[in-house]
C-alpha cells in the first residue's frame, strides 16, 4: 500500500479550488431547473398541445444520459450550426437546468396531484382568483408534499455535475486530471474529491431537513 | 334574494342528480335542507356558488345571474360564503391567516386591518385564544368554528353549510350548532344541509326536504315537523326517530 499524505497537503487546496465551480453550476442550475419545472407543470395543465410538447420534453430528457446531453449540446449542436459556440460554463448551466427541470416537473406534478381538493374549493368559494390560489394555496401545499424528493433531486444534480470536466470546465475532477498527470497519484487526489462531495451532500440534506421541519408547522 | 329556476344537474350523460329544482331563498332567513343520502343536497348547495356547474337552469343572486359566463364569478362567490363538512382549512396557515387570507387577497385589505377583523371574528366564534394555532393543532369543533369565521370574514349575504357537523362528535357538534344559532336571524341568509333534526326544528325558519334530485316539500319548520304533507317526508321523519 502506498498512501502519501504529502500529496493531499500539497495538492488538496488546488483540487478543492474546483469546488466553487461545482457549487456555482449546481446552484444556478437548481434555480433555473426549479423554474423550468414549475413552468412545465403550469404549461402541461393548459391544453392538449402544450401537454404533448411538455411530455415529449420530459421523456426525451429522462430517456437519455445527462453526459450525452452535455456533449450533444456543446459539441453536437455546433456541428449542425457552425456559428453556434456556447461557452463551457454556460453550456453546463443550460444542460443541467433543462435536465433537472424535467425531473423536477414530474416531482412537482405529483405534489400538485396529491393536494386535497377541499382546500382549493374553500379558496374558490371565498372568491379568491385562480392566480392567487395557484401561488398561495397550490404551490406551498404541493411543495410541502414533495419537498424530500425535490431536495433529493438537488443532491442528484450536484453529484451529476461531476461530469463537466469532459468539456473542459475547471471543477474538482478537472483539477484531479491535472494533479494526477503531474504526480502520477490517483488515490490521494480522488480521496479528497470523494470526501468533498460527501460532505457537500450531507450539508445539503441537512438543509433539506431543516426546511422540511420549517414547513411542517409543528 | 337567491332564486333558483329549473335547475338541472347531470354529472355524466346518464347520472341525473338534480332535475327541475325551483326555489327562492329570501334574505335573512335560515333554511335547513334535509333528506336521505344521495338525494342531491350537496350537489344543490354546491351549484349555488358554482363549485358544480349546473347543466341547465338559472341561479340568480339579487338579480345577477350566477351561472352566466359573463358574470364575474369571483365577485359572486365573495358574497356567498361556504362551510364544508371537512372544514377544508388551509393547512399551511394558522387560524388567523385562514380567516384573513381572502380579506387580504380578495378585498385587498391591509394586513393590520385584516388582522383586526380576523381577531374579532375568531373571538366571536370562541377562538380568541387560538389565533396562532394551525389546523392540525385544533380539535374538529375548533376547526369548524374557524372555518365559519373564515366564511364570515367576507361579510357574505348568503352562507352555505354542507353538513357542518357530520364529521364531529356530539360535544363538538353542539358547540358548532351554537355558533350557527347565534348567526341566524342577524341579517344573513343561511342555507344549511344537515342531519341534525333538532337544529332544523329549533333554528331554521324553513325546512326543505329533498329526495331523488328534487325538492319534495318545503314549509315553515314547525309545520314541517308537526304536519309533513307528503308521504315521502312522513316516512323520512318516521325513520329519523
Ligand atoms: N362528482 C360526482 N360525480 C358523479 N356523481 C356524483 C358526484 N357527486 C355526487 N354524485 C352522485 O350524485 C348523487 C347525489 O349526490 P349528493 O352528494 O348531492 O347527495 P347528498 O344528498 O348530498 O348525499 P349525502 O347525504 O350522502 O351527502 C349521488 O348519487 C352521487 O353518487
Ligand atoms: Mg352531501
Amino acid at each position: 500500500m502506498n498512501f502519501d499524505v504529502s500529496i493531499i497537503e500539497k495538492y488538496g487546496p488546488l483540487i478543492l479550488s474546483g469546488l466553487p465551480m461545482v457549487l456555482f453550476i449546481s446552484a444556478v442550475s437548481a434555480v433555473f431547473g426549479f423554474l423550468i419545472g414549475l413552468l412545465a407543470v403550469f404549461l402541461r395543465g393548459r391544453n392538449k398541445v402544450l401537454k404533448t410538447i411538455v411530455n415529449g420534453y420530459i421523456d426525451l430528457i429522462r430517456g437519455t444520459p445527462v453526459y450525452v446531453q452535455l456533449i450533444f449540446f456543446y459539441l453536437g449542436l455546433p456541428g449542425l450550426f457552425p456559428g453556434f459556440n456556447p461557452p463551457e460554463v454556460l453550456s453546463c448551466i443550460i444542460v443541467f437546468s433543462i435536465n433537472s427541470g424535467a425531473y423536477l416537473s414530474e416531482i412537482l406534478r405529483a405534489g400538485v396531484e396529491g393536494i386535497d381538493r377541499g382546500q382549493i374549493e374553500a379558496a374558490k368559494a371565498l372568491g379568491v382568483s385562480k392566480s392567487d390560489i395557484a401561488r398561495h394555496i397550490i404551490f406551498p401545499l404541493a411543495l410541502r408534499n414533495v419537498l424530500p424528493a425535490v431536495m433529493n433531486e438537488f443532491i442528484t444534480l450536484t453529484k451529476e455535475t461531476s461530469i463537466v470536466s469532459v468539456i473542459g470546465v475547471a471543477d474538482m475532477m478537472y483539477r484531479y486530471n491535472n494533479v494526477s498527470a503531474s504526480t502520477y497519484s490517483t488515490f490521494e487526489p480522488l480521496l479528497v474529491i470523494f470526501i468533498a462531495y460527501y460532505i457537500l451532500n450531507v450539508i445539503l440534506s441537512q438543509i433539506g431537513r431543516f426546511i422540511e421541519r420549517k414547513l411542517s408547522y409543528a | 334574494m337567491l332564486k333558483v329556476e329549473h335547475l338541472y344537474k347531470e354529472y355524466n350523460e346518464n347520472v341525473k342528480v338534480l332535475f327541475d329544482v325551483n326555489f327562492t331563498f329570501e334574505d335573512g332567513k335560515t333554511y335547513a335542507i334535509i333528506g336521505s343520502s344521495g338525494g342531491g343536497k350537496s350537489t344543490f348547495i354546491r351549484c349555488l356558488n358554482m363549485l358544480e356547474v349546473p347543466t341547465s337552469g338559472t341561479i340568480e343572486l339579487d338579480g345577477v345571474k350566477v351561472n352566466d359566463p359573463k358574470t364575474n364569478l369571483e365577485d359572486i362567490r365573495a358574497k356567498m360564503g361556504m362551510v364544508f363538512q371537512n372544514f377544508n382549512l388551509f393547512e399551511h396557515m394558522n387560524a388567523l391567516d385562514n380567516v384573513t387570507f381572502a380579506l387580504r387577497k380578495v378585498k385587498k385589505m391591509s394586513k393590520e386591518d385584516a388582522d383586526m377583523k380576523g381577531k374579532e371574528l375568531l373571538e366571536q366564534v370562541g377562538l380568541g385564544h387560538r389565533f396562532d394555532a394551525y389546523p392540525h393543532q385544533m380539535s374538529g369543533g375548533e376547526k369548524q368554528r374557524c372555518a365559519i369565521a373564515r366564511a364570515l370574514a367576507m361579510d357574505p349575504e348568503v352562507l352555505l353549510f354542507d353538513e357542518p357537523t357530520s364529521a364531529l362528535d356530539p360535544e363538538m357538534t353542539s358547540e358548532v350548532l351554537k355558533v350557527l344559532q347565534s348567526l341566524s336571524h342577524q341579517g344573513l341568509t343561511m342555507i344549511v344541509v344537515t342531519h341534525e333534526m333538532n337544529f332544523a326544528k329549533e333554528v331554521a325558519d324553513e325546512v326543505i326536504y329533498m329526495d331523488k334530485g328534487n325538492i319534495v316539500e318545503h314549509s315553515p319548520a314547525k309545520e314541517f315537523f308537526e304536519h309533513p304533507k307528503t308521504k315521502r317526508a312522513q316516512e323520512f321523519l318516521a325513520n329519523m326517530i
